[in-house]
């Protein structure tokens, strides 16, 4: 039997994979993407904040700038093709002292040198004008009206959905443990024991970019893992700001940020603390007065009576800082793409464009699909239909008027849509509709959605997972455990 | 969008629903319910167990058969109960209120009503609002959802677990786990004293030798993909001896660490919230700042014993129906907690008219007393037994009892325990 | 012999305590009413506990059937009566205090259904 051999692996289904993918999938290619987890999106692309930053952070002379500034300016277009929730509400920068003030203008010539639109110094006056929930202390700061937010798995989600519309094959539960290489291809073996052979390789693994390059034989580096914890504050919260709200950075990070969400929730964080393990996502009380404290110099208003959760993520960083985006030069036809962490969200629409001008430049022939529809359909969400649409929505299909999570307002029809797109875990539902990411946290929701995926999949409730792997969570029935509640009765 | 008119609008149709909805029916007017699952009775429908209705109904019955008397009577009156319906949103123009209605079995249902009363019940408080640090393995359950997944689908959530909170959702779901052929290792409090009742102690701890650690918290949680074990902290005096911590070893945690009122709909109307119930600010009438919109059951303040949320709904159902016979309610003046007293429900009373309270001290006592002021003046004082901040206290203040108001004072009402 | 204990035959729970010499002649004081005795003496010789729990029931919209005894079994009879039901299949329609096992066990006490399930 002739094994199928694809043009390109892209070892990776994270934001940085799927854009990849996305935009491979434009040309007369077979693609295939390769992820390790159970579903897309759930290595560090499940904990982004979600920040399309504003191009001003970091000097002109990282190739992560020029990225950021490009990549930035391709959401309107994305976001009308991929229906994701993005919202260009703005960046402010602020400074309580005349020292921060000068990091603030050294700030705003990076915005500059970059070519930033828009961006601007601001006083007292206009800062507050700007944010009125601000501090008054502040004595000034800067201005990015091209930053915004997106919800970041739905933006994963998307891409996925609409590389697979358009022809690449995903392949899940797929961990790269080793890989050989023939005249024709490379052979990449995973560790079920599947297969795939391809020309060529995209290494896009994040945390575990390092491993995946030793496995192909080519450039050794270390990626360590940054610790982000983020807490999340729910809709209600006085403090929601218009804009993000940055504090003056430091020399480690951006600082811990007052982020209204695009689904209307605010999120204060994130920490930066390096660590070993690539695995370890385990919270930590001592940041909550940390984070919180910071947080209110900037809005002071903000209570922690207000959280819902929080959450971590793992950011995989060089020590370069910068972004690892090129060709090879000790394994042939190997791309690597490593060390994308902040601004790496915001860059992803001109990273794919860079990698697949890298590949053109290392030979792969690319010929336009006429076939390639960038459009995915989009999925109504009851949550934002007004009651005569959504009377008419429920016309047609039923399942909508059914509201299965109530604190975010998900319909059946909603988390049907999330299986039917082999979203079957918890998390995976969770991230497409939403639910559970309510002030309830799936109190109320949890068993609904534990039925739907049955009806849906046939999968029985042994089978159904948090996210994969060993996270069951139901093994047992009434009946199938002895009873021996009162031992030693006389 | 099909559109309807009705006097009232109940929303919820679990017990405290059902009982206002009842008694405004009783008054001759017409009433809606919306209920969001696919039958009444709201949380009794889990709580299979026993010990509701003493009070009510002098006998002991099971949640269920204490809904189903209520249903039995909603079903058998002018209410019109609109099943698997889950409100969405409340406009008001003057006097109406419109309120909108989305049902798989009938599209969205524009509600034309005088009144609204919120009768939603609450939520549970879970890991995120108590911020245990660690890894975020499955396997960790709020006791209501564990409750649920046991009592209406008959699945274990594990076979071994640990419970945190010894209140009395804690302690039936010791015995409920320990039922089902599940092993509880432990139930930890955070408390110097155990937080629900002594009887449960006994039938849901006791018997089965299940050991509880007062004064202790959950550290942290271990576990990669599924949970593992937790690490248990003792406290001295509130302080986290963390040299003193152990592991118990567990493949599900419950968490039955407090519920909220589900206010939600209510704070995206713009009704203003009590922070010490966490639910609307109400008047001697029940009825929030918004005229027409009344809240009653554990929307407005979480109850322990459903014959309370039931005789508190009734008097709501009373109130709607004043309301919509336009009688005027008399004067009247605020009414706060005083010493000791962690919250005191409704906000307002009226001299001239007999007042309901209900309340939860702030302390664990013997022998207390129960003192009631205005202007200074004592109004009233009552033995209290035995309290502490499980049990909720309500006492009523007879009509005319208050005589000392006066114009030139604020006439505030104020409970002290002491 | 002496043994103090709460009573809870109803959610008040007295403190009771139960003194005796030999099996026929158990005292019982603390309690508040004619049930504290009952109890106090039940503990000491056959404790019995009322029992509540769910079965299988093959309704289109109800999982389980809520079923209570009524009234208290000995504790040594109940998880033999728990692993049974466990394996019990019922029928609808149910009426809410319908039988579902007459007399278990000799007891007098039967176990009924505490909700109606019509389909």
């Amino acid at each position: 039997m002739k094994e199928k051999i694809f043009d390109i692996a892209i070892i990776g289904a994270g934001v940085v994979g799927a854009s990849i993918a996305r935009k491979l999938s434009s040309y007369n290619l077979k693609i295939a993407l390769l992820e390790k987890e159970c579903d897309v999106s759930f290595g560090v692309s499940k904990a982004n904040s979600g920040i399309i930053h504003g191009g001003f952070h970091h000097g002109s002379e990282y190739l992560k700038s020029k990225l950021e500034v490009q990549g930035n300016r391709m959401f309107d277009q994305l976001e009308q093709e991929l229906h994701f929730p993005f919202r260009r509400c703005g960046i402010i920068v602020v400074a309580f002292s005349f020292e921060e003030m000068k990091t603030v203008e050294h700030l705003f010539m990076n915005g500059i040198a970059n070519k930033v639109v828009g961006i601007e110094m601001c006083n007292r006056r206009r800062i507050l004008a700007l944010e009125p929930k601000l501090n008054t202390d502040v004595i000034g700061g800067l201005y990015a009206p091209a930053g915004g937010i997106i919800e970041p798995y739905r933006f994963v989600f998307s891409l996925v959905e609409s590389a697979l519309k358009n022809g690449v094959e995903l392949f899940t539960e797929f961990k790269v443990v080793s890989a050989e290489k023939n005249d024709h291809a490379f052979k990449i073996f995973s560790e079920s024991g599947a297969v795939v052979d391809s020309k060529w390789v995209v290494n896009a693994s994040g945390l575990f970019a390092d491993e995946i390059s030793n496995i192909f034989k080519a450039e050794k580096f270390k990626i360590t893992p940054r610790k982000g914890e983020e807490f999340l504050l729910d809709r209600n919260s006085a403090a929601r700001t218009d804009h993000v709200i940055f504090p003056v950075p430091d020399s480690v990070s951006k600082g811990i940020l007052v982020i209204p969400t695009v689904e209307g929730t605010t999120m204060l964080g994130p920490t930066a603390i390096p660590q070993d393990s690539k695995e370890d996502v385990s919270t930590s009380s001592l940041n909550l007065d940390m984070v919180f404290s910071s947080a209110r110099k900037i809005v002071p208003s903000i209570s922690q009576r207000d959280i819902i959760t929080s959450f971590t993520g793992l950011r995989p960083a060089l020590e370069s800082g910068d972004f690892y985006i090129d060709i090879s030069e000790k394994q042939a036809h190997f791309i690597q793409v490593a060390g994308i962490q902040s601004p790496g969200l915001t860059a992803v629409p001109a990273i794919a464009e860079y990698v697949k001008d890298l590949l053109k430049k290392d030979g792969l022939v690319l010929t336009e699909k006429s076939s390639y529809d960038p459009e995915i359909d989009k999925l109504p969400r009851m949550r934002t239909l007004h009651p005569e649409e959504a009377d008419a929505l429920i016309k047609t299909n039923p399942a909508f008027g059914e509201i299965v999570c109530r604190c975010e307002s998900v319909s059946e029809a909603e988390i049907v849509a999330a299986v039917r797109h082999g979203h079957t875990t918890l998390d995976g539902i969770k991230f497409y509709t939403r639910a559970q990411m309510g002030r309830c946290q799936g109190g109320f929701c949890t068993d609904r959605i534990i039925k739907i995926i049955q009806r849906e999949t046939g999968l029985s409730y042994e089978e159904i997972t948090k996210r994969g792997k060993n996270s069951w969570l139901i093994k047992d029935r009434i009946g199938d455990l002895k009873v021996n509640s009162y031992r030693g009765i006389q | 969008m099909k559109e309807f008119k009705f006097d009232t609008l109940v929303i919820g149709g679990g017990s405290a629903g059902m009982a206002a909805a009842l008694e405004v029916s009783r008054r001759g007017f017409t009433v809606a319910v919306a209920e969001r699952e696919n039958s009444m009775g709201g949380i009794l429908n889990q709580c299979i167990h026993n010990g509701f209705g003493l009070h009510h109904f002098k006998e002991e019955l099971s949640g269920p058969a204490y809904a189903e008397k209520f249903i039995d009577m909603v079903e058998t009156s002018n209410i019109e109960v609109f099943i698997d319906m889950t409100v969405m949103d409340i406009e008001e123009t003057g006097d109406l209120k419109y309120a909108y209605g989305l049902s798989k079995l009938t599209g969205m249902i524009k509600f034309c009503v005088k009144t609204v009363v919120f009768a939603n019940g609450c939520r549970e408080r879970n890991r995120g609002s108590i911020g245990t640090p660690g890894t975020r393995p499955s396997g960790v359950f709020t006791a209501g959802l564990a409750q649920r997944l046991v009592n209406m689908e008959g699945y274990i959530p594990g076979k071994e677990c640990v419970i945190v909170g010894s209140g009395d959702i804690g302690l039936i779901m010791a015995r409920r786990m320990t039922w089902v052929g599940a092993k509880v290792k432990a139930v930890i409090e955070i408390q110097s004293y155990p937080a629900g009742l002594t009887r449960n102690i006994v039938q849901c701890l006791n018997d089965f030798d299940i050991p509880l650690y007062l004064s202790h918290v959950v550290g942290e949680i271990h576990g990669k993909d599924r949970v593992e074990s937790i690490d248990v902290i003792p406290l001295k005096k509130g302080i986290e001896q963390k040299d003193k911590t152990f592991n118990i070893k567990c493949d599900s945690l419950l968490l039955a660490v407090g519920l909220v009122p589900d206010n939600e709909l209510i704070q995206k109307i713009g009704i203003s919230i009590n922070p010490e119930t966490n639910g609307p600010i109400v008047d001697r009438q029940l009825m929030t700042a918004k005229n027409g919109i009344f809240a009653c059951g554990n929307v407005l303040h979480v109850h322990d014993l459903v014959d309370f949320v039931t005789e508190e709904s009734e008097r709501c159902g009373r109130y709607v129906s004043n309301y919509l016979d336009k009688k005027i309610p008399a004067e009247q003046f605020r009414s706060i907690p005083g010493q000791n007293v962690k919250y005191l429900v409704p906000n307002y009373y009226s001299p001239i008219n007999e007042n309901k309270f209900y309340l939860r001290t702030m302390v664990v006592k013997n022998r207390a007393e129960l003192i009631v002021k205005v202007n200074d003046k004592e109004i009233l004082r009552k033995k209290l037994k035995h309290i502490q901040p499980s049990e909720m206290i309500s006492f009523s203040i007879p009509g005319g009892t208050v005589d000392c108001i006066s114009e030139c004072r604020d006439n505030t009402l104020e409970v002290h325990i002491v | 012999m002496k043994k103090d204990m709460v009573c809870i035959s109803c959610p008040m729970g007295c403190r009771i305590t139960a003194e005796w010499e030999n099996e026929n002649d158990i005292t019982v004081t603390g309690n508040k009413c004619p049930r504290g005795i009952v109890y106090g003496r039940e503990e000491i010789l056959s404790p019995k506990r009322v029992v509540t729990a769910t079965i299988n029931i093959n309704s289109s919209w109800l999982g389980r059937l809520p079923v209570m005894t009524t009234g208290t079994i000995p504790k040594g009879m109940i998880d033999s009566l728990l692993n049974k039901i466990y394996k019990m299949h019922l029928d609808v329609p149910i009426v809410r205090d319908d039988i579902i096992i007459k007399d278990i066990e000799n007891t007098g006490i039967d176990l009924i259904a505490t909700r109606s399930v019509k389909t």
